[in-house]
């Protein structure tokens, strides 16, 4: 753990990219093997199973460190981790011990399902027994909260430089799901982890367009497409195999039964890269009825039904087992389109609908894209190959402004991790007569400045405190943008937001200026109003249609 | 009037007995300050009595103020009661203030930390019925390491900075910090000093403090001119125009609040030394139970979790609102709120 302890406050002491890239090229050149397995592992997001729930971890921590629970909570709402908490409030290690990195998480894995004593025993153990830093990764790996301030595309170009393989060969080595316990570092790096039948390709990503369209040059050189609003997903039909995998590389194959005909239909040797949505027959149904099959393993037949899912093709990445990732897009979308239009009708599967045409008819069309159910343009290069993660310049995401509204503060509540001990979360509410009817929390948006600002503000403005919940005097006003809003009966309001954040604080405005529950109610109506409308069905068309067309 | 000895004003402490106040945040006829930050002491009293040691910082602070100095532990009568300064042990010439009326005793600690620096006049429990206490680190989470574990980190830092051709610049406060930090370090290199943090520490060495030699940063004072050298600045100055003259440098904050990773992070720093000049969790509690005090009121900091483990621990216990910097949540400050007079002092110094 030392060893990994260094690596991390290496990585943990500087802010600059080159030297993180640095430290963890040499650890990967020089750590025991099976550490570095698992370090790839964790900084891929594939953490172990958490063999200690947060209730259990928070009494056994407030009694080895003799402090009453209520005071442990009290420190961790300022720490705003549980780890670091933990690892701050425990008395000074007894004697020290050095396990492996791969010997304490195959130790916390068998600890699964065992008996609270000899998890305790076993936690309170390594506890007594690791210094300080050790200890905060211990309970990195225990919490299951595991970053480290790297991203996934740092990690595979550091582990790049250390076996001199390709940086994106890479990335498709580490697709998929193989399991750091059975894994030899040797075999995931140059063969690839998982079983490479069903390992899906590194996801190509978008940049968002700041500035105006004009700016990427002729817009023929150019492929707009709806930027939808659902799960994006790699379907993977090979011989022997039949994947769908989740941006986030989850393997959701099982929670979309409907697309189980895929296989038998799909020429084996087939990758397609699109967006999973909940379907209305004719058009996406908003994001709230796909939310409600994730996270679901087995689907009730009434959900189903209620909420089909269906798959809207994007990208042809693989055709008769031929890596197409480096044909430019114009080639590829048209053999996407002759392959599906060889399927059978019925099937939940089509392409996305594309548009070809100047400026200022995408723009127009981009104008539109709410009542599609989207929240706005792609727009893709025709020449650009299928790039591994985000490599700016050849696609943009080119979203519509969000809708706003102006709302007062009601409660605020202090941020984890780097916003620890900065009030950073908050309630916001509209007007409804005389009252105020809290709507959206919302985190983001604001500078630091700002937030550190607002805290001072907070810590003069409490009425009351509900833990780590502060009441405040509703006095500052924000402009909330967000991306969606539909009805909620679970909420006092009656309406839930889709990506609410702050946009502005607006000191210049008062109370009495903000919107009304009246106004937000219209919003809704008007949104769902559009989404009764049938809009014809994404047509297969060849390309290219004409912007009216898509 | 409340008929107890101090009573809780919107102005600060108060003691109607003796017609004073004790580091009052709005101007009073007579005010009593346990030290020179700008928080505890303010402008615009008209009579200032503060130690002897406090005085000529706060008289170049504040300017032209009627003050009077009074030696550490000196009883001085003030109406109806009997008053004394003793050692905090915060910054050099920083007390806690000692009032007796008729055998009754409270203590007001003003800011203080239990470790001798080996530069303030170290801290001294006064035993009293009634403490007055601040909890700037009230949580068990703030556990300092000795400052000799520190200062060797801080060594090795300057030393490693030094041989890759780099300049250090490490952020303190420019009264009592940045001056324990160049005491604290071995002679490895020049020091040189923002014009914040050279103005104390000219006074305080005048007065006769040991502190080691420091140059201003001037024009012409950069990392050619004194390559491997320690810059230090009000924090302020992190991350400004004023800082890149020194070349390729690494920056760091000496401050208890780098106990914690995400403000650390949240600052942008690459290192974070934790160092305070406020007492913690074990220095709170041990300097509470040295005062024999049976009634303790907490006031600046973590107030209201500490009055609840002080209860639990039999004692009497309240909150006292005040005005003082270093709010729980405000972590810039650690309750030493010079921003402004850093600002002005970079700006001053961009005009160099």
């Amino acid at each position: 753990m030392k060893r990994f302890a260094a690596l991390f406050n290496a990585l943990d002491a500087t802010t600059k990219t080159g030297e993180k890239t640095a430290a963890l090229t040499q650890y990967f050149r020089t750590a025991p093997e099976a550490d570095r397995v698992w370090t790839i592992a964790l900084l891929s997001g594939r953490r172990p199973k958490r063999a200690v729930n947060a209730t259990e971890l928070r009494t056994w921590a407030a009694e080895a460190a003799g402090v009453p629970l209520w005071l442990f909570e009290e420190s961790y709402n300022v720490a705003g981790d549980l780890a670091e908490t933990i690892a701050r409030l425990l008395p000074l290690p007894t004697h020290e011990t050095d396990p492996s990195l791969d010997a304490t998480i195959r130790a916390l894995i068998a600890l699964t399902g065992r008996h609270e004593a000899e998890r305790r025993a076993f936690v309170s153990a390594s506890w007594a027994a690791l210094g300080p830093d050790e200890r905060f990764l211990f309970n990195k790996l225990l919490t299951g909260g595991f970053r480290m301030g790297v991203s996934r595309g740092l990690m595979t170009r550091a582990l790049a430089q250390a076996t001199g393989v390709e940086e994106a060969v890479m990335a498709h080595r580490l697709m998929g799901d193989w399991d750091p316990a059975r894994t030899r570092f040797a075999d995931l790096t140059q063969e690839g982890g998982s079983e490479g039948a069903a390992r899906p390709y590194p996801f190509a990503l978008a940049s968002p367009l700041e500035a105006a369209p004009e700016s990427l040059g002729p817009a023929t050189d150019w492929l707009a497409e709806w930027k939808w609003d659902g799960i994006r997903g790699q379907i993977i039909a090979r011989s022997g195999a039949f994947a769908i995998w989740s941006r986030g590389e989850d393997l959701i194959t099982d929670r979309f039964p409907e697309f189980a005909p895929l296989q038998d239909h799909l020429p084996p040797g087939t990758v397609l890269d699109g967006e999973i949505v909940a379907w209305g027959g004719t058009a996406p149904l908003p994001f709230a009825d796909l939310q409600k099959r994730i996270g679901r393993k087995t689907v009730p037949k009434k959900l189903l039904a209620e909420a089909p899912g269906h798959f809207l093709a994007y990208d042809l990445l693989e055709s008769d087992g031929i890596d197409l990732r480096d044909t430019p897009l114009a080639q590829r979308r048209v053999r996407l389109e002759a392959l599906l239009a060889a399927l059978p009708p019925g099937l939940p599967l089509s392409p996305s609908p594309v548009a070809l045409g100047d400026w200022t008819a995408l723009t127009s069309l981009r104008a539109g894209a709410r009542d599609r159910m989207a929240e706005g343009l792609m727009l893709k290069r025709l020449s650009s190959p299928y790039h591994t993660g985000r490599k700016r310049g050849d696609w943009w995401k080119w979203k519509l402004d969000p809708f706003t509204v102006d709302a007062v503060m009601l409660y605020a509540q202090a941020g984890h991790g780097r916003r620890a001990n900065l009030f950073t979360d908050f309630t916001f509410a509209v007007r409804d007569g005389n009252d105020l009817v809290p709507f959206t929390k919302a985190y983001s948006g604001l500078t630091d400045a700002e937030f550190a600002e607002i805290t001072r503000w907070v810590g003069k403005h409490t009425l009351e405190r509900f833990g780590p919940v502060r009441r405040v005097v509703p006095e500052l006003v924000f402009e909330i943008g967000f991306e969606g809003i539909q009805a909620s009966p679970r909420h006092k309001s009656g309406i839930a937001l889709r990506f609410p954040r702050m946009l502005r604080w607006r000191q210049d405005k008062a109370v009495d200026e903000i919107d009304t529950l009246d106004g937000l109610r219209d919003l809704l109506r008007q949104v769902s109003g559009a989404a009764d409308v049938p809009a014809d069905e994404g047509r297969t068309g060849a390309l290219p249609p004409d912007p009216q067309d898509i | 009037m409340s008929a107890e000895l101090l009573s809780f004003t919107d102005r600060g402490i108060y003691c109607a007995e003796g017609g004073f106040y004790i580091d009052p945040w709005r101007p009073v006829d007579r005010a009593l300050i346990t030290h020179g930050h700008s928080d505890h002491a303010r402008w615009g009293h008209g009579h200032y009595l503060s130690t002897k040691q406090a005085l000529p910082v706060m008289r170049h602070r504040l300017g032209d103020i009627f003050a009077e100095g009074i030696a550490y532990g000196e009883p001085r009568q003030i109406g109806g009661v009997q008053v004394s300064f003793h050692p905090a042990g915060h910054v050099p010439g920083s007390a806690q203030i000692r009032v007796e009326r008729g055998g009754e005793v409270w203590v007001v600690s003003g800011d203080y930390k239990v470790e001798d620096d080996g530069l303030s006049e170290a801290f001294v429990p006064v035993p009293c019925h009634t403490f007055i206490t601040e909890c700037t680190f009230g949580l068990p989470l703030f556990r300092w390491q000795p400052q000799a574990v520190i200062a060797q980190q801080l060594a090795a830092w300057w030393v490693a900075n030094a041989a890759e051709g780099r300049s250090t610049i490490l952020a303190a406060y420019g009264l009592g910090k940045a001056q324990r930090l160049m005491t604290l370090l071995p002679d490895a290199g020049p020091i040189l000093t923002h014009g914040a943090v050279e103005e104390t520490t000219r006074i305080l060495r005048d007065q006769g403090y040991n502190l080691p030699p420091t140059i201003r940063v001037t024009a012409g004072v950069d990392a050619k001119s004194h390559p491997g050298a320690l810059i230090i600045a009000p924090p302020s100055a992190l991350g400004t125009p004023w800082a890149r003259r020194f070349g390729p440098s690494a920056e760091a904050f000496a401050s208890g609040w780098m106990a914690l990773r995400g403000i650390r992070r949240r600052r942008g720093l690459d290192t974070g030394f934790v160092i305070s000049d406020h007492a913690d969790w074990p220095g709170l509690n041990t300097a509470i139970r040295a005062t024999g005090a049976e009634r303790v009121f907490v006031t600046h900091g973590y107030t209201t979790p500490f009055r609840r483990w002080l209860e639990e621990q039999g004692y009497d216990a309240g909150i006292v609102q005040t005005e003082f910097g270093g709010d729980e949540a405000d972590t810039d400050t650690e309750a030493e709120p010079d921003s402004a007079a850093e600002s002005e002092a970079v700006v001053e110094s961009k005009l160099l």
